[in-house]
């Protein structure tokens, strides 16, 4: 088993190297600094912002965050429009239809809102023109949306005594066209490399009979993974030959998904001017994803008992649902990153992931998507518990706590409640529906504990904006793409709504000079407070109903 | 709110869902594409493989085989338009999404395995986990080696072939982990049979 060592030390070492240069490069384009691909890309963003009437003034919170949701809500409209009308529109090599209204909306919501919950088959369902115009560019505008967030909130930090966030319509078009857009086309051409598709054609049929499904993939799925999307092309998404073809493009592809969070970790700390801090946050997603990277993998890697009553011979572990070429190791890495972030992509059907190999993507959701988490969203997500970490701190020693030298107050800590407990909130509630309602009650596939936690997952993964799924649930239904859809719209905007306003209230402290009761938010002992405090609260929240699934079927497996 | 302050605040969200739209979901696109096709043209179309005019099919996606004198690629739960069985149905990819605990997993392992031996009842030999359970894309091209060699037997005695001979194919067809320490050893189906069928 030394290859997958090999491969899950040469994964974090690299992932920790590239963050850094790419942290500062983003640093450069959030605060306005020119960078090597101004000289190109200058003239284009000048250009679209001219048309759009920006002259980059200055925003109050409230102005940030009306544009952000006008934005989101334009770009989830055309999505909903182009999904509706697809059968009358061009490039439609497959003759697909319109979709149902709610699976339209249910869609359009998801990948606005960078869940890419996906309750239909990709090669089954969209046009190529539905692909690349609706769903890859909100992979594009979503994951902007998020840079863009995040860079207000650091910019709350950062600034004193002001009013203003930057601009969201700077923010929004420099991430997308500085950071997504290049990255994009560099790792697209990479996965052509190893077998992507990347064609406008339609499927193509052998001399057997056997139609195979071709399109516009790889541009597709390079965005997917770096903006944390996650919603694949084909319906088996990043198992698919065609969408992660060789254990390369796997290890491309999963180091795309962790690249531009661990990277914000770095920016943040620039743009706080203290890179340490930066460095004490991605410590600690660090040592949380090595924790649950080694129990999927000891998981995956132990023969299904069931099979080896029948004499089956299980040295490569549990295979259903697995492709060989990955194998256990590229599969339990895979499944950690993608649920470590809020992207959703998987390489394997993780509803056949054995129990414990299932319960780590799932509590990693369910944290909150921290752990690195989404692109922006992860940082931010992470920076509401270290609030919440100096504002126990704080308790304990009886001052008033501080985090970069800005008083965190009560109206401080009810944004950050609201935006932490809002989406366990919905989680449990709609799991509880989903198993109490007769209408909701066909979907579920497997039968035991092994159904109750198809449902959790559903809930979870859409409330936290993640996107992966227990897939043997049939969610395409009413039910399920109304009150999914619910869950991603609270899950996304009651994170973002409070995030701002914490942001701007944030921006309007000014910032005490450190003194020596200050508690320093650097140190190994800060580190380990943020990390006992992620896992307290997803403990807290989510072992009652995590024991009447994955630990259950667990206990009754033999 | 007065008319005009309203369309100034819709411009600029009008217009930027418009241009970033054409941006990323027009231009960049085209530029793949356009790349892809002047770089890595085969393997932008699908890595086909092809005899004369007629595709065979594509090195990255499986196909069901049942002749004894060929080998078998892994189970497949893909489905047909009609939602029955269509194992390999590169048009509706998928898995099983059977839970480790369902008794379905045992049942659908228990048919593999009388299948296979059925066509090989000499073989005593353990059936390698791969050759009982779907992948999740159902289109997996791959096996272990281990699952290779186990067929290696009855391959030989369909096709009237030495099965040391038939081994040693396997043996060739072997690739190790990408640049030695990514992903798991694996043996591509389709370019076995292929080569297979040139070893006469």
């Amino acid at each position: 088993m030394n290859t997958a060592w090999l491969q899950a030390l040469a994964y974090l070492g690299l992932l920790l190297i590239l963050s850094a240069p790419l942290g500062t490069y983003i640093g450069r384009i959030l605060e306005g600094e020119r960078t090597i691909l101004h000289p190109a890309l200058a003239p284009v963003e000048r250009a679209l912002l001219r048309l759009m009437g920006v002259q980059g003034e200055e925003m109050e919170w409230k102005a940030y965050t009306g544009a952000i949701l006008l934005f989101n809500l334009l770009g989830g409209l055309a999505v909903f429009a182009l999904l509706k009308g697809q059968g009358h529109l061009p490039l439609n090599p497959g003759h697909m239809g319109g979709l149902p209204t709610d699976l339209a909306f249910n869609t359009a919501v998801s990948f606005t809102t960078n869940t890419n919950w996906q309750t239909y088959g990709g090669e089954t369902t969209m046009s190529h023109l539905s692909q690349m115009l609706g769903l890859a560019v909100q992979n594009f505008l979503s994951a902007a949306t998020a840079i863009a967030v995040l860079a207000a909130l650091v910019r709350g930090f950062a600034r004193r005594e002001s009013k203003g966030l930057g601009n969201a319509w700077v923010d929004l078009v420099r991430s997308t066209l500085y950071i997504l857009l290049p990255l994009s086309f560099i790792f697209a051409l990479a996965l052509v490399s190893q077998g992507v598709v990347q064609t406008f054609a339609g499927a193509v049929h052998t001399a057997s009979g056997q139609g195979i499904a071709l399109g516009p993939v790889a541009s597709q799925v390079a965005i997917k993974m770096l903006g944390t999307n996650g919603g694949g092309f084909f319906n088996a998404n990043a198992a698919h030959p065609f969408e992660n073809p060789t254990p390369l493009s796997s290890f491309l592809q999963m180091l795309a998904i962790l690249l531009i969070p661990a990277a914000l970790c770095h920016a943040f700390g620039r743009m706080v001017r203290d890179r340490r801090q930066g460095w004490a946050l991605l410590a600690a997603m660090t040592l949380l994803f090595v924790g649950a990277l080694a129990t999927t993998a000891s998981a995956e890697s132990r023969p299904n008992p069931q099979l080896a009553q029948i004499g089956v011979a299980q040295p490569a572990g549990n295979m259903e649902g697995k492709e060989v070429r990955f194998g256990v190791p590229g599969t339990a890495l895979f499944a950690t990153a993608t649920t470590a972030a809020s992207c959703g992509a998987v390489n394997s059907t993780h509803d056949s992931l054995s129990p414990l190999g299932g319960l780590v993507p799932l509590w990693l959701i369910q944290l909150g998507e921290v752990v690195f988490g989404g692109v922006g969203s992860g940082l931010y997500g992470m920076l509401l518990f270290a609030l919440v970490g100096v504002f126990i701190s704080g308790l304990m020693v009886g001052r008033t706590p501080e985090y970069l030298g800005k008083k965190i107050e009560a109206f401080e800590m009810k944004m950050v409640s609201i935006a932490i407990l809002l989406p366990p909130a919905v989680v449990l509630v709609g799991t509880a529906l989903g198993v109490l309602l007769p209408a909701a009650l066909p979907s579920v596939s497997n039968p035991g504990p092994h159904g109750f936690t198809e449902v959790l997952y559903a809930f979870s993964s859409a409330a936290n904006n993640n996107g992966s799924a227990f897939a043997g649930l049939n969610a395409n239904t009413p039910f399920y793409n109304w009150t999914l859809a619910f869950a991603m719209l609270v899950g996304r905007y009651g994170t973002i709504l409070p995030v701002l306003a914490l942001a701007g209230s944030l921006a309007r402290k000014k910032i005490t000079p450190e003194g020596p009761g200050t508690l320093p938010t650097h140190t190994p002992l800060f580190v380990a407070t943020l990390m006992g405090v992620v896992l307290l609260v997803g403990a807290l929240t989510f072992l009652p109903s995590l024991a009447l699934g994955p630990i259950a079927e667990q206990l009754s497996l033999r | 709110m007065p008319a005009r302050t309203f369309s100034a605040r819709l411009r600029p969200a009008l217009v930027g869902v418009l241009g970033l739209s054409t941006l990323t979901g027009i231009l960049y696109p085209l530029a793949v594409t356009g790349l892809a096709k002047a770089l890595f043209p085969r393997q932008a179309g699908g890595s086909l493989l092809r005899s004369g005019n007629q595709v065979l099919g594509s090195a990255l996606i499986g196909q069901a085989i049942n002749d004894p004198g060929l080998f078998w690629t892994r189970p497949s739960a893909t489905l047909g338009t009609d939602g029955r069985p269509a194992p390999y149905n590169a048009l509706a990819s998928g898995g099983s999404n059977l839970g480790p605990s369902n008794p379905e997993l045992a049942r659908a392992a228990q048919i593999r395995i009388a299948l296979l031996k059925a066509a090989d009842p000499g073989n005593q030999a353990p059936v390698p986990v791969d050759l009982v359970t779907a992948s999740g894309s159902g289109l997996d091209p791959h096996i272990t080696p281990e699952a290779a060699l186990y067929q290696a037997g009855r391959v030989a005695r369909a096709r009237g072939l030495p099965e040391a001979g038939i081994r040693a194919l396997v043996a060739a067809h072997t690739e190790g982990p990408q640049l030695g320490f990514l992903g798991a050893p694996r043996v591509n189906v389709m370019k076995l049979n292929l080569a297979l069928a040139e070893l006469r």
